[in-house]
C-alpha cells in the first residue's frame, strides 16, 4: 500500500484541489415497501405494485415495515456506525405528480444511523499505486422513493408510474473526505460491496437501485486542512451537487468536468453558484438543473401519522450477531489465510461473487497461484470482453483443474496460457486439452539431452563462443524450447544446457 | 304506529332484540323521516336502499337470535369516513364524486356489529369550521330555534350534520369526529351528547385527515348511555393506524349509572374567561352543585397554559392540514381543473376545489412551517402543547375529572360569526385543550339558555379514563333531567 497523495489540478493562477462528499441512495432489499404492503418487484407493468397508501388515497395511513428498519440497522452496523435507538420520520413537502402524498416521508432531524467510517481502497485511474483511506459516514436515514414520471410516451402529456412510489431507500451521507475522482468511484464501489455483502441492497446500478449524488467543490492547497482542523466550511469552496450518478465511469467523468468548470469560473474572477447539476454522459458535461434560488422550501416537520421509531438495543445486538463477513474482514482473512498481498486480497474480497469464486479455485490448491490466475488471466479476460463473472466460460472448478496441472509440473505456465485460451474457446477441461494436443511438459532428461546434443552439434560456433558471450545461453534455451514444441520443462532445459556448455 | 325514530339507541336495541319491531320497520321510519327533513340539510348522501338491505340482513340474524351489539340499529355516518361504494367527499368540492373502494376501520367496526347505514352526514369542509357553513353542500340548519324567533341557527361544527340528525331523530346515533371540538360543540348546540375519546382509542384509518395528531373519532347520541354503546363499538386497536393504541375497550355502558360518589372533580379557574356570559357561568355553577350533591368532592385546580391553547391549536392544526391536504392535487382522483401547464393545473384545481376557510388554513399552515418561521410558530406551539398536557397531568394528581362549560355561548345564527375567523375560532376555546393533550372529553346537555337553546357541560378525563367521563356525564344527565327537544318546524 502506498500513501495517499494530494490530487492537484493545475490552473492558470495556481494549483487547485478537490473536495467531495457523497449522498448514496440505496434501495433497501425488501419484498414490501417502506410504509405499505405493496410489492417492490422490478419490471412489473406500470402502476401494478401500488397500494391505496402508495397512491395517497384519502384516509390512508403509513405503517412502518419493520424489515426495512432491520435492513437499515444492518447496514449501519456494516458501516461501523452509531445506531440510534430513537429516530423519527419527517415529512418533506413538495408538489410533483409522481409524489402522490405531496410529501416524502424521510428522516431529517433524527436519522436511524449516525456517524460511522469505512476503509476505501483506491486504484487510481491514471496509473499510480493503490492505496486506502478512511471515509467518515455522517449518517444513514430511511426514506420513501417517489414514483416515475414518463415524459416520452406522449407529446403533450406526462405519464406517471407509481410502482416505485413508497419503495424504501437508505440515504447514506459521507463527510467531505473524498479528494479525487477515483476516490469517489472507489467509495461508491466499497459502499456497494458492503451493502451487497450484507444483503441490504442488491447494488444494481443499472436499475437505479444504487445511485450517488456527488457534492463537488474546489479549493486552494491548504484550505482543506484548515477545514478539517476547524470544521468551518468557509475554508472550502461553494459546492455543486451532481445528481443521480449510476456508473463508476460517469462519476469520475462528471467530477473531472465539474472541477474544470468551477476552476475556470473562479480563475475568470467569477463565483460558483450553489446548484444542482445533471451529468450528460453523451456530451460529457454537467448542466444546471436548479439553482439554490428555486430550491423548494420543504417545510419539514415530524410526520404526525407515525410514532417516533424506538428500537431496543437487544434487537440491534441480535442483528449484529447475524452479520455476514464484510469485505474488509474477508480481505484480512485472505491476507492471513491465503498469504495474498493486500491489493490482491482487496480485489478479490470487494465482491462477494468474486470472493466466493476465488475461494472455490483456491480450495486445496496453491492460493497465490489461484489468486494470480483469477485476477489476472480470468478477470483480465472478462473485463476486456465485458463479460459478467456469472457468465464466465471457465468455471471455478475448471480453472482449479488448470492450476493443479501447473502446480504438479504437468504443464508450464506458458503452456497453461494456451490451454486457458482453449478452455475459453470451449474445448473442455484443462486435462483433456493437454491430453488431446499432447501439451504435457517433457521432464524426461534423456529426451531433453538428446535435443540439446543435436542443437550443440548443429551450432559449433555458438558453442565455441559461449564463454565470451554468456548471453547466448538464452538463444540456446529458445532453440531447445522451439524444438520441443514448448513442452520441455524450462528448469530441466536450463540445468542440462548449463552442464553441457560447461557454464 | 309508534315513532320508533324517537327511541334512544339503547331502547331501540332492546326492542329489536325483543322483536318488538324489526330493523326494517325502524329503518323505514328513519328513511321517511330523512326524506321529510331535507330542509335541515343534514344528510349529503342518503342510502335508503342500502339501509333497507342491511336492515333485512339484520332481521335475518335477529330472527335466529344472533347478531352483533348494534344489530339492526340505523346510524348516520359523518362524510369524513370513507365508505366503500358510497360517495365520500368530506363535503369538499375537491373530492368531486370520489367513491372509495375501501371502508374506514371505525365504520367497518359498526357494520361488523350489525349497524345499518342511513347515509352520509353534512359537515364543515374537511372538518374545518365551527358552524357547518364551510360545507360544499351548504350549511346544516339546527333543529333548535330561539324562543319566538324563526331565524336559522347553526348546529355547530364541524359535525353539524351528525348533531342535527340526532337532535331531529334522523338516526338513532351518528358517528362524528373531533379535531378541536367538532363533536362536543355541535352536541352542546343541539342538546345531544358527544364524546371524543382518548387520542388513539379509535382508528383513523379511512377517515379523511384534517390534523393527524388531533383528529379522533367519536359518537353523537341522544344519551350518555348511547354514546357509551356506540363508542365501544367504534374503538379498536388497528394495526393499519400507527397511532392506534393497543388497549382493550372497557365496558363503558355500565359506567354511566355508577354515580360520582367519592370522585374528585376539578374546576379550572382559567376557564372562567372574560366576557363569558352569565348563563354559561350559572350553568357551570349548577353542574358543580349537582356533582357535589351526588357525593363528589369539588377541587379548585389550575391549568395555567390554557390561554395559549387556542393560538397553539390554530398553528398545529393548520400546519398538519397544509401537508395532509397536499394529496388533493387533481392527479389521481377527485376534481381536476386542467391548466396550461402543471403549475396552472395545481393552482386551478386547488383554488377551485377548496373553499375559503380551507384555503385560509392551508396558507396559515404553510406559513408556520416555512423555513425561518418554523421555530417561532410550529416549534413553540408544540412546546405549548407539552405544557398544556403537563398542566393536566399535574391537575389530575388532585382530581379525577375536570368540569367545564363546552362552549362560551349557545348556538348562533348563520353569518353571525362567519365574517370574522378569529371570533369563530373562539368557539373552540374550551374544547381544544382536550385535543392538544389527547384526553377524552364529553359534552352533556345540562340546561337551556334564556333564549331556549340547549347548553352543554364538558367533562375531561385522564388519558384512557373515558370511564370518568361516562360516570360524571351520566350523573350530570340524571341531575339535569334534560328532556327538551327541538320543536318540529321542518
Amino acid at each position: 500500500m502506498s500513501a495517499r497523495t494530494p490530487y492537484v489540478i493545475k490552473g492558470e493562477t495556481g494549483d487547485w484541489e478537490l473536495v467531495m462528499g457523497l449522498e448514496v441512495h440505496a434501495q433497501v432489499s425488501s419484498n414490501a415497501k417502506l410504509f405499505s404492503g405493496a410489492s417492490t418487484a422490478f419490471g412489473a407493468d406500470p402502476n401494478c405494485n401500488v397500494s391505496l397508501v402508495d397512491a395517497a388515497m384519502p384516509g390512508m395511513l403509513p405503517v412502518i415495515n419493520k424489515y426495512c428498519v432491520e435492513q437499515a440497522i444492518r447496514t449501519g452496523l456494516g458501516l461501523k456506525a452509531q445506531i440510534n435507538t430513537y429516530s423519527r420520520f419527517d415529512r418533506k413537502n413538495y408538489f410533483y405528480p409522481d409524489l402522490p402524498q405531496g410529501y416524502q416521508i424521510s428522516q431529517f432531524a433524527h436519522p436511524i444511523v449516525g456517524e460511522g467510517e469505512i476503509e476505501v481502497d483506491v486504484e487510481p485511474a491514471h496509473g499510480g499505486d493503490a492505496y486506502a483511506f478512511p471515509c467518515r459516514i455522517e449518517r444513514l436515514h430511511l426514506e420513501q422513493d417517489a414514483g416515475k414520471s414518463i415524459h416520452d410516451m406522449d407529446p403533450s402529456s406526462t405519464y406517471v408510474d407509481l410502482n416505485r412510489s413508497g419503495v424504501a431507500l437508505m440515504e447514506i451521507v459521507s463527510m467531505p473526505d473524498i479528494r479525487t475522482p477515483a476516490e469517489a468511484a472507489a467509495y461508491v464501489k466499497k459502499l456497494r460491496a458492503i451493502v451487497i455483502a450484507l444483503g441490504t441492497c442488491d447494488g444494481d446500478m443499472e436499475k437505479g437501485n444504487l445511485r450517488a449524488d456527488v457534492n463537488v467543490s474546489v479549493c486552494r492547497p491548504g484550505q482543506y486542512e484548515k477545514f478539517r482542523e476547524t470544521g468551518d466550511f468557509s475554508h472550502l469552496g461553494t459546492r455543486c451537487e451532481l445528481k443521480n450518478m449510476n456508473s463508476f465511469r460517469f462519476i469520475q467523468q462528471a467530477i473531472e468536468y465539474e472541477a474544470r468548470r468551477q476552476i475556470e469560473i473562479l480563475e475568470d474572477g467569477g463565483s460558483i453558484d450553489q446548484e444542482t447539476r445533471l451529468f450528460d454522459p453523451v456530451k460529457v458535461e454537467t448542466r444546471s438543473m436548479r439553482s439554490k434560488e428555486d430550491a423548494h422550501d420543504y417545510r419539514y416537520f415530524p410526520d404526525p401519522d407515525l410514532l417516533p421509531l424506538e428500537v431496543e438495543q437487544a434487537w440491534i445486538e441480535e442483528i449484529r450477531a447475524t452479520l455476514p463477513e464484510l469485505p474488509d474482514e474477508k480481505r484480512a482473512r485472505f491476507e492471513t489465510d491465503y498469504g495474498l498481498s493486500r491489493y490482491d486480497a482487496g480485489v478479490l474480497s470487494a465482491d462477494a461473487e468474486k470472493a466466493s469464486f476465488f475461494e472455490d479455485v483456491a480450495k486445496g490448491r496453491d492460493p497465490k497461484l489461484a489468486a494470480n490466475w483469477v485476477t489476472q488471466e480470468l478477470f483480465g479476460y472478462l473485463n476486456k470482453q465485458d463479460i459478467e463473472l456469472a457468465d464466465s466460460p471457465v468455471s471455478a472448478s475448471s480453472l482449479g483443474g488448470l492450476i493443479e496441472l501447473i502446480a504438479n509440473d504437468t504443464i508450464s505456465g506458458k503452456i497453461a496460457k494456451d490451454v486457458f485460451a482453449r478452455m475459453i474457446e470451449g474445448e473442455g477441461e484443462a486435462s483433456d486439452i493437454v491430453e488431446m494436443h499432447g501439451l504435457k511438459q517433457v521432464t524426461d532428461t534423456g529426451a531433453i539431452e538428446k535435443i540439446v546434443d543435436d542443437i550443440m552439434a548443429a551450432n559449433p560456433d555458438q558453442v565455441a563462443q559461449i564463454k565470451e558471450k554468456p548471453k547466448t545461453m538464452g538463444w540456446f534455451v529458445g532453440q531447445v524450447m522451439k524444438a520441443s514444441g514448448g513442452k520441455a520443462n524450462p528448469k530441466a532445459v536450463n540445468d542440462i544446457l548449463k552442464a553441457k556448455l560447461g557454464l | 304506529m309508534t315513532e320508533l325514530t324517537k327511541l334512544t339507541l339503547a331502547a331501540a336495541l332492546d326492542g329489536l332484540k325483543a322483536k318488538e319491531f324489526s330493523s326494517r320497520e325502524i329503518t323505514q321510519q328513519f328513511v321517511d323521516a330523512i326524506e321529510g327533513a331535507r330542509k335541515l340539510n343534514a344528510y349529503v348522501v342518503e342510502t335508503p336502499e342500502k339501509a333497507l338491505a342491511m336492515a333485512d340482513a339484520s332481521d335475518v340474524r335477529l330472527a335466529k337470535g344472533e347478531g352483533g351489539k348494534l344489530e339492526g340499529a340505523p346510524l348516520g355516518i359523518k362524510d369524513l369516513y370513507c365508505t366503500k361504494g358510497v360517495r365520500t367527499t368530506a363535503c369538499s368540492n375537491i373530492l368531486g364524486e370520489f367513491t372509495p373502494t375501501y371502508e374506514s376501520t371505525v365504520t367497518q367496526n359498526l357494520w361488523d356489529e350489525g349497524a345499518v347505514m342511513l347515509g352520509k352526514l353534512n359537515m364543515d369542509e374537511f372538518a374545518m369550521g365551527s358552524s357547518n357553513e364551510t360545507s360544499r353542500f351548504g350549511n346544516v340548519i339546527n333543529p333548535w330555534r330561539r324562543k319566538g324567533d324563526n331565524q336559522g341557527l347553526t348546529p355547530g361544527g364541524s359535525s353539524g350534520g351528525s348533531a342535527a340528525s340526532v337532535a331531529a331523530d334522523l338516526c338513532l346515533a351518528a358517528t362524528a369526529s373531533d379535531t378541536g371540538g367538532s363533536i362536543r360543540q355541535p352536541a352542546a348546540f343541539t342538546g345531544t351528547v358527544g364524546i371524543k375519546p382518548t387520542y388513539g382509542r379509535a382508528s383513523r384509518y379511512g377517515m379523511v385527515a384534517f390534523a393527524s395528531s388531533l383528529d379522533q373519532a367519536g359518537p353523537i347520541s341522544k344519551t350518555v348511555e348511547d354514546s357509551a354503546i356506540l363508542l365501544e363499538a367504534m374503538c379498536s386497536h388497528d394495526p393499519k393506524d400507527s397511532t392506534s393504541l393497543s388497549v382493550e375497550t372497557p365496558d363503558w355502558r355500565s359506567d354511566v349509572s355508577k354515580g360520582v360518589k367519592g370522585m374528585r372533580i376539578g374546576i379550572p379557574k382559567e376557564y372562567r374567561m372574560e366576557g363569558m356570559s352569565d348563563e354559561i357561568d350559572k350553568l357551570w355553577g349548577q353542574g358543580i352543585a349537582w356533582l357535589k350533591a351526588a357525593g363528589a368532592e369539588i377541587v379548585d385546580i389550575s391549568l395555567p397554559h390554557t390561554k395559549y391553547a387556542l393560538p397553539a391549536y390554530y398553528i398545529v392544526a393548520p400546519a398538519e392540514a397544509s401537508s395532509n391536504l397536499a394529496r388533493y392535487d387533481g392527479m389521481r382522483y377527485g376534481a381536476r381543473v386542467a391548466g396550461e401547464n402543471l403549475t396552472a393545473t395545481y393552482e386551478d384545481t386547488r383554488a377551485g376545489g377548496f373553499g375559503a376557510e380551507v384555503q385560509r388554513r392551508l396558507m396559515i399552515g404553510t406559513y408556520v412551517l416555512s423555513s425561518g418561521y418554523y421555530d417561532a410558530y410550529y416549534l413553540r406551539a408544540q412546546k405549548v402543547r407539552t405544557n398544556i398536557l403537563n398542566d393536566f397531568v399535574e391537575a389530575f394528581e388532585s382530581c379525577d375529572a375536570v368540569l367545564t362549560p363546552t362552549c362560551p355561548s349557545p348556538a348562533f345564527a348563520f353569518g353571525e360569526k362567519s365574517g370574522d375567523p378569529v371570533e369563530m375560532y373562539l368557539n373552540d376555546v374550551f374544547t381544544v385543550t382536550a385535543n392538544l393533550a389527547g384526553l377524552p372529553g364529553i359534552s352533556v346537555p345540562a340546561g337551556l339558555s334564556s333564549s331556549g337553546l340547549p347548553l352543554g357541560l364538558q367533562v375531561i378525563g385522564k388519558a384512557l379514563d373515558e370511564t370518568a367521563c361516562f360516570r360524571v356525564g351520566g350523573e350530570l344527565e340524571r341531575a339535569a333531567g334534560f328532556v327538551a327537544k327541538a320543536e318540529k318546524w321542518w
